[in-house]
């Protein structure tokens, strides 16, 4: 039914959706916790530039990624200088662009999922012996359990659908930045509608089952 | 200033002076406050209760996060047994200072089972520091059948016992109680004071308890700490210090005395058959009988009475056929006048223990009551506390 091509295209955007959310997580953690607990008045700031792709027309981020890593651009420099490529039309500058794209939706669950801490159960857990590592680790984090089910379907989700970015800064080069997105957008350009038809199909199942699980999970969590 | 303060008295091991300005939140309400400030100097004995009274508002909260490491800004200085967790050039971290802490709410970890609450604490204290073992815990909180039940499942009090285990667990050096029974029904803290009590016997470390509740402070405490504004402002062991009448603990209108006697069974005769029928106890103090209608019965070998200064009146002769239990010979020790309320207080010497009385300024003129007078103390209401 999937021919090679489409595998390959399928394959491609979920390791850039799992890497990308990989990489969210890890930096969404501590970012989102500082952003729960700093009394800084620079926040909001902050708060409206990882809101920005919410809002933002894909493409505006792209083009600015693409014009920040040509070769006349701050990244661009930055990478020349230590003898390395451009990120434009690569893997992994579809990664960091992911990355950016989607912050809003790992920052954001994790950012409300922590703001619901208890503080009384993290003073109870120092008074029992549990440093700030341990107390983060052992009641914070698994008391937000919720917020990162949120954070990682929305974040997978998202990158999954991602177009508007890739098509800035990917361009189409199989295995490499041809996700299914650019593919079924490909397969339309050229009047292959049935092949359109099964990848759209799969990437609106794998979606739904990803967002029914969330919200079954949350039901369930939520009950408990 | 850390070596004079502490002066190395090995019955003194908790020894306290801190100062803390700026914001507090309080923990009851999670309300802010715009500013206080708490000034606290006070020692410990090395066992047993000592209470912190004050009204609400006046910083025992705040005093107690203060010693635990909650509160940032503290300066000053705590040592406990000798080893400093506040000075000059230090201030160890909570987690490593080995305070336990029964809040006023439980503050049980909602995420994990009774079992794993109980053993949070446990396993981050080394084995060669364990003082208590997990059975020897869970029996004397009475929550070996709730170990399997989710925490959300628990009553108020059940949820208490759990967070007394859970810290006990954990082996403190220094167990903090800040009002364990304030959120609690009457019939859950009745359930749970008798283990209070065996705590108190069982655990050989210093325990600061906050309560505002006189009669828990009465059953429970060794010691007190009064507190107002933020300041504490008196401190000693608990009969001699709430009979001091210089303090504003006997402005306030539930002063009251405590005094320790023994149970007389009426052996010696001075029991009528007629007052056991109709529930009357017998307390001896120092030769002095106090006649209670209760149905408490104590297997104290020392057992207390508290009795609030305005239910005690004074008679120049003894009375005679008064429905009043209890009238005793005393003596006036001291008088001190209350004129912006009408009133006096008078402490009152009953052999050597106090009892303090509160009456009117007119009846202390008509009476021509002075300092050594001896007179008779009719007392309306004693309360068996232990």
């Amino acid at each position: 039914m999937l021919d090679d091509a489409s595998i390959t295209a399928l394959l491609l955007t979920l390791k850039l959706a799992l890497l990308s959310t990989s990489i969210l997580l890890v930096l969404g953690t501590p970012f989102a916790w500082w952003l729960t607990r700093t009394q800084w008045r620079g926040k909001s700031v902050l708060e409206a530039l990882v809101a920005l792709p919410i809002v933002l027309p894909p493409t505006v981020l792209g083009f600015y990624l693409l014009v920040a890593f040509g070769p006349d651009g701050p990244v661009g420099i930055l990478l020349s200088t230590f003898g390395m490529k451009t990120l434009n039309f690569t893997f992994t500058g579809l990664v960091i662009g992911s990355v950016i794209y989607s912050l809003p939706f790992v920052v954001q669950p994790l950012q409300h999922a922590f703001s619901q801490t208890d503080n009384r159960q993290l003073d109870a857990a120092a008074t029992l012996g549990a440093s700030p590592w341990d107390r983060f680790f052992t009641i914070v984090i698994p008391q937000a359990k919720v917020g990162y089910l949120t954070a990682c379907v929305l974040g997978f989700a998202h990158t999954l659908g991602e177009f508007g970015v890739v098509l800035m800064i990917g361009g189409n080069i199989p295995n490499e930045t041809r996700v299914v997105s650019i593919a079924i957008y490909d397969h339309v350009e050229s009047m292959e509608y049935s092949q359109a038809h099964t990848l759209a199909a799969t990437l609106l199942c794998v979606s739904f089952v990803m967002l029914l699980i969330t919200y079954v999970s949350k039901q369930y969590w939520g009950r408990k | 200033m850390l070596a004079n303060n502490t002066g190395g008295e090995n019955n003194m091991p908790l020894s306290v002076n801190i100062t803390l300005n700026g914001q507090s939140v309080s923990d009851a309400v999670n309300i802010t406050r715009g500013s206080f400030s708490l000034t606290a100097s006070f020692n410990t004995p090395s066992k047993g209760i000592t209470a912190i009274y004050g009204p609400s508002g006046s910083g025992k909260t705040t005093l107690l996060r203060a010693v635990a490491g909650l509160e940032q800004g503290v300066t000053g200085w705590i040592t406990l047994d000798g080893k400093p967790w506040l000075s000059e050039e230090l201030s160890v971290p909570t987690h490593q200072r080995g305070v336990g802490y029964v809040f006023q709410r439980s503050h049980l970890f909602t995420h994990l089972s009774v079992k794993n609450n109980l053993l949070y604490g446990q396993k981050r204290t080394p084995k060669d520091q364990r003082k208590i073992a997990f059975e020897e815990a869970v029996s004397l909180l009475g929550v070996d059948l709730l170990i399997d039940q989710p925490v959300d499942s628990l009553s108020g009090g059940q949820r208490q016992r759990v967070a007394i285990a859970r810290t006990l667990l954990a082996s403190p050096k220094l167990l903090l109680m800040d009002e364990p029974l304030a959120a609690l029904d009457h019939q859950s803290k009745s359930e749970i004071l008798p283990y209070l009590e065996q705590l108190h016997q069982s655990l050989s470390i210093p325990i600061l308890y906050v309560s505002h509740a006189t009669d828990e402070i009465a059953r429970l405490a060794d010691h007190i700490v009064l507190m107002k504004d933020g300041n504490t402002y008196k401190h000693g062991p608990l009969l001699e210090t709430v009979s001091d009448i210089d303090t504003p603990l006997a402005e306030q209108a539930d002063a009251f005395s405590i005094l320790e006697g023994e149970v007389n069974n009426g052996t010696e005769g001075l029991v009528s058959k007629d007052e056991l029928d109709n529930l009357i106890r017998i307390i001896d103090v120092e030769g002095h009988i106090f006649r209670i209608p209760t149905t408490m019965l104590t297997t104290n070998p020392v057992v207390r009475i508290r009795i609030l200064a305005k239910d005690v009146s004074l008679c120049l002769d003894r009375p005679l056929r008064t429905s009043i239990l209890n009238v005793l010979p005393v003596m006036i020790v001291e008088i001190k006048d209350q004129p912006q309320t009408g009133q006096c207080i008078i402490k009152l010497a009953l052999g050597s223990q106090f009892v303090l009385a509160r009456i009117s300024l007119f009846s202390k003129q008509h009476l021509g009551l002075r300092v050594g007078d001896a007179v008779f103390a009719q007392v309306k209401a004693v309360a068996l506390v232990r």
